[in-house]
């Protein structure tokens, strides 16, 4: 069974990469999650647990995976943002595990954008 | 909500929001007794506050006028053979304690309580979070300051390290459960 000092194997394998990142943080991608009582309900904690894996599995060592309250559109939840410096902010709803894993691929790592999950699309 | 470990981190964000420092959760289950306990050294209630937080038109956000979590746990443990309980003061900090009947048709499956934990280690800053589980006469217990001094700086919200959280809770619990399925 895993106790808490089996983390001294992972730890000791990011400490170099570590070093790297705190350089520099401009070009950091925030993923925003939005995680209130309408977020979770929705599903977005499976969400974030697949952003977070996809960002753990393909070492993206800029992107950072964040969670935040209630953005205001209860029924287009689980809404996720992506904050890249420099460019407008991207807001997608109604997203899921799968889609999640799809802006991951596409817009983070490929820089295509996901139109078709986009938050303009609903009326 | 599909899982009450859902509604544990739909209240924890609320200490959270409410500044505190430290976060207990409480898991145990002793007989047919399923009780979930979520404390912290928050900011508190006022008592006008308090006898009206149940209500869903209650809430504090910005965004519209309705909140649903506090309400929502509520009405899970009442329809599920329990009970729920909130105490709050003012400086001192906030306890929720909720009960279920673990056999009740309507009580809502535990779920992944590790995605939770997980969730909410993500720009922690300073808080404190420990979670104990109690079951079956053993226990297990998650202390992010414990967790802290293992990682000599590596943030706690490291991908990889959350990876590892949400196993070690749930491989832990697994365990103590014995294969079966809260």
């Amino acid at each position: 069974m895993k106790t808490i000092a089996d983390i001294q194997a992972i730890r000791d394998k990011m400490k170099s990469q570590i070093v790297v990142r705190d350089k520099d943080t401009s070009d950091e991608i925030r993923v925003i999650v939005g995680m209130a009582t309408c977020g979770i309900s929705a599903g977005a904690r499976p969400v974030f647990n697949t952003l977070m894996d996809e960002v753990a599995n393909r070492q993206l060592k800029n992107v950072k995976v964040v969670r935040t309250g209630c953005l205001g559109m209860c029924t287009l939840e689980p809404i996720v943002e992506v904050l890249e410096p420099g460019k407008e902010k991207v807001t997608y709803c109604r997203v899921t595990p799968a889609k999640a894993k799809e802006i991951i691929d596409r817009h983070i790592v490929g820089g295509n954008i996901c139109t078709q999950y986009l938050i303009n699309n609903e009326e | 909500m599909r899982e009450l470990s859902l509604n544990i981190l739909d209240i924890t964000e609320n200490s959270l929001k409410a500044k505190a420092t430290l976060v207990e959760i409480d898991v145990t289950v002793v007989g047919n007794l399923l009780t979930i306990v979520i404390k912290d050294n928050g900011c508190g209630m006022s008592k006008e506050f308090l006898a009206k937080v149940t209500d869903p038109y209650t809430t504090t956000r910005t965004t519209r006028s309705v909140g649903l979590g506090i309400p929502l746990i509520k009405m899970e443990a009442e329809m599920s053979g329990g009970s729920f309980e909130i105490q709050s003061t003012v400086g001192v900090g906030t306890t929720v304690t909720t009960t279920f009947a673990v056999d009740h048709i309507d009580r809502p499956p535990l779920g992944d309580v590790g995605e939770t934990i997980m969730t909410l280690l993500t720009e922690l800053n300073d808080t404190r979070i420990v979670f104990t589980y109690y079951a079956n006469g053993q226990s297990f217990c998650f202390d992010t300051l414990e967790l802290q001094q293992q990682l000599e700086g590596i943030p706690l919200d490291t991908p990889e390290i959350l990876q590892f959280v949400k196993q070690l809770i749930n491989e832990n619990m697994n365990t103590i459960n014995g294969g079966m399925l809260l």
